[in-house]
């Protein structure tokens, strides 16, 4: 067993995991003022339309595929009669249409944040940074399916699944078995989503938890009583 | 019948001066802060123009208000629940500041260290955003300020649909011009509330004032194109949506909002009215668009009438604000007199916010002999401001109703004055316009003399009685952001933004 792995793939995931549900419900009870999307649209829209919705819809679907890659059981797979090998060249295909469209959306949306004077001056450090850290994490995965080409029978892909569950399932030293023998690009990209999820309840990301289903539900107005 | 109780506003434009005055107090008061330099609760626009934002009024453009379907459903014009959901990533209805203005300041203290220069030092404009330099104010809330910019740009004004040969407004001696001061008008069927993702907006039960949860606005940005007035504004700054508050701290205590209090044309009007809560829909929901007018009326209930007094005693509204809703202003001018009528009723969000429409010179042509009279009344067809515009903006179109207000102003002028000047009571004039000696004088009282304590009849908010004073010791009065902090901790875990730090890049002072 190497102590590395064990820190960064054994142990990091449960500090994060608690950080970020810990810290997420705090940051909701405490500071509801700063709980936000902090859109900066009005500033300058040009483009904008184009490179927001290309991210979001992008980066939706690939949170989504990395559910159904990662946490899914793969026994749901096998009862779908789908093979390992089938099973990576869909997640290598949706993952790398959806990644191509929040490149190309994010890459907009960085290019903005850095180089337009009005967005600039009124982000913060952590907005910035946020960004560019989701930027480095899709470059990062998309990266992975160049690297996953080299081995198309989807054992990695296993192993990284059965990474997952073990840790799901409280069992990290068995857990970090799997991450022993993977290419660096993989660990890399699962170290730096990790650390995402850390940075999460400290960032705008919050806005991910506040998705307004409740709005289709609801009547038109609101009055509220206060007596 | 559910009976509701709501503080309204008339604005007698008639008297308004354009002084801007309210718009000032209101931006000293509520908006002289980071993220809301631009926005203005209360402006003042220069009519015919576009206004601030730019053509607010065209909602071809914005796409604010509601629309009744084919199918006959009102709806947002936006679009559906879905279809604003859909647009969450980026709205595509959202003005860019640019279209109300960039937020600046300049340079002043370049004037006191300028040195020695050939030149008169000049202090320019530097923007509030980016703290970079800026060439040329583009735009603003006042940028039409009598007539300013050429008439090619202003003719795109809204109101002018359907006026006949508006060209000819161009021209000097055809020109016209009318102020106009523009708030929230708290709505009975607000678009805002409707549009909101969060269900951060609400409209309070006990008056009416429309306001948005701070705690509870994630910034999704649809209020601001739902509002087809454009009084929402995004605080790009906090990242949440502000608007008119319609001063509550100080409705509750009885005191009028900042605006009106600082009016100094005695324009403005404070009362209470009573309407019925379960005709909102229907009322909204009306067909024909020129008939909303008086489906807005008919919401309206007499605060004479026992039987309503009774089913508001039952809905828990407090005598005091009855007797207020027997004295209202508002009531008197709205209903009784009819002289003032709503803001672009067709936007169906039912406006509470009422005007007078404005007279406009005649009286010496008339004198002159060149205008047609009509009766004892000259015909408005001569007013320099054309009726269809003033329609357009106040009826949905319909001239009847301006028409109306604007003889009843003109008849009570014409009564007081062969009153006062002749001596001869002109009983003619006033049936000409179906009005009686006794409320041509109460017109007289409440539009020309315009007394405070007749202006403002606001009853004190039940809350005085319905808190305990004893709980509140020791608790923040009105704050901002969160609870009783000031949002200005030294350290906050959570990335809250330090308030007060502009990001103006000071001028380097050199001796």
């Amino acid at each position: 067993m190497n102590f590395t792995d064990m820190l960064l793939f054994g142990i990091y995931p449960y500090i994060a995991s608690v950080i970020f549900f810990v810290g997420s419900a705090l940051r909701y009870d405490r500071e509801q003022f700063t709980w936000k999307a902090q859109s900066s649209q009005i500033l300058d829209k040009t483009y904008f339309r184009t490179a927001s919705v290309l991210f979001h819809v992008g980066i939706i679907m690939i949170f989504f595929g990395h559910f159904a890659g990662l946490v899914m059981p793969y026994e749901v797979w096998s009862f779908l009669g789908i093979t390992l090998a089938q099973k990576q060249i869909i997640a290598m295909g949706v993952g790398g249409f959806f990644g191509a469209l929040c490149f190309v959306g994010l890459t907009m949306l960085v290019w903005r944040r850095l180089f337009n004077p009005r967005v600039r001056a009124s982000s913060s450090v952590m907005d910035t940074l946020i960004l560019l850290l989701i930027y480095w994490q899709l470059i990062l995965g998309i990266l992975t399916i160049f690297v996953s080409t080299g081995h198309m029978d989807g054992y990695v892909m296993q192993d990284l699944m059965s990474w997952s569950r073990y840790l799901l399932t409280f069992r990290p030293a068995d857990a970090i078995e799997f991450m022993a023998d993977i290419h660096w690009i993989y660990k890399a990209h699962v170290f730096w989503g990790i650390t995402l999820f850390v940075l999460f309840p400290f960032s705008r990301l919050v806005h991910i938890w506040s998705v307004p289903v409740k709005f289709l539900g609801r009547s038109q107005q609101i009055v509220r009583r206060r007596f | 019948m559910k009976v509701r109780a709501q503080i309204g506003m008339v604005l007698n434009l008639d008297k308004c001066i354009g002084c801007h005055t309210c718009s000032i107090t209101c931006k000293n008061v509520w908006t002289s802060r980071e993220g809301v330099e631009y926005a203005w609760f209360n402006n003042v626009e220069t009519k015919p123009g576009v206004g601030f934002p730019k053509e607010w009024e065209n909602q071809d453009v914005w796409n604010g208000g509601w629309e009744r379907t084919k199918k006959g459903k009102l709806q947002l014009k936006m679009g559906g629940k879905l279809r604003i959901l859909a647009n969450i990533f980026a709205n595509p209805d959202l003005p860019q500041i640019d279209d109300y203005y960039e937020p600046f300041d300049f340079d002043y203290q370049h004037l006191h260290t300028a040195g020695d220069t050939k030149h008169q030092p000049v202090a320019r404009p530097r923007s509030l955003i980016s703290g970079k330099r800026m060439e040329k104010i583009e735009w603003g809330p006042n940028w039409e300020e009598i007539l300013g910019t050429e008439f090619a740009k202003r003719k795109k004004d809204k109101n002018f649909d359907e006026v006949v040969q508006k060209d000819i407004y161009g021209q000097f001696e055809k020109t016209f011009m009318m102020y106009l001061p523009r708030l929230c008008e708290h709505c009975l069927n607000p678009a805002c509330v409707a549009a909101c993702p969060s269900g951060a907006i609400y409209k309070r039960e006990e008056d009416g004032i429309v306001l948005i949860d701070q705690d509870k606005c994630r910034g999704w940005r649809m209020c601001v194109s739902g509002c087809p007035y454009k009084k929402i504004y995004y605080n790009w700054k906090t990242g949440k949506s502000e608007k008119c508050t319609f001063c509550y701290p100080r409705i509750e205590a009885g005191q009028p909002t900042t605006c009106s209090e600082t009016c100094v044309g005695r324009i403005r009007y404070l009362g209470v009215l009573l309407y019925d809560a379960d005709k909102i829909e229907a009322a909204a929901n009306t067909p024909n668009e020129k008939d909303l007018y008086q489906a807005q009326l008919d919401l309206f209930l007499d605060p004479f009438d026992p039987e309503v007094i009774a089913a508001a005693k039952a809905e828990g509204i407090p005598e005091n604000w009855l007797k207020a809703a027997q004295r209202s202003p508002v009531y008197m001018m709205a209903m009784e007199w009819k002289v003032a009528l709503p803001l672009h009723p067709e936007y169906r969000t039912l406006p509470m916010v009422w005007y007078v429409p404005p007279l406009s010179p005649i009286q010496t042509a008339v004198e002159a002999g060149h205008v047609g009279m009509n009766g004892e009344i000259p015909d408005l067809k001569s007013l320099r401001i054309p009726l269809r515009y003033l329609a357009n903006m106040l009826t949905a179109g319909d001239e009847a109703p301006v028409v109306r207000a604007l003889e009843r102003m003109i008849a009570m002028r014409a009564y007081k004055r062969s009153q006062n000047v002749d001596g001869v009571e002109d009983f003619e004039v006033l049936k000409q316009v179906g009005l009686t000696p006794n409320q041509v004088e109460e017109m007289y009282r409440y539009m020309a003399l315009a007394n405070f304590e007749d202006r403002f009849v606001i009853p004190t908010s039940a809350r005085a009685y319905a808190e305990n004073a004893y709980d509140l010791k020791g608790d923040c009065g009105f704050s901002f952001g969160n609870g009783c902090g000031n949002g200005e901790s030294g350290l906050n875990l959570f990335g809250g933004d330090k308030k007060g730090v502009r990001k103006v890049i000071p001028v380097v002072m050199k001796d």
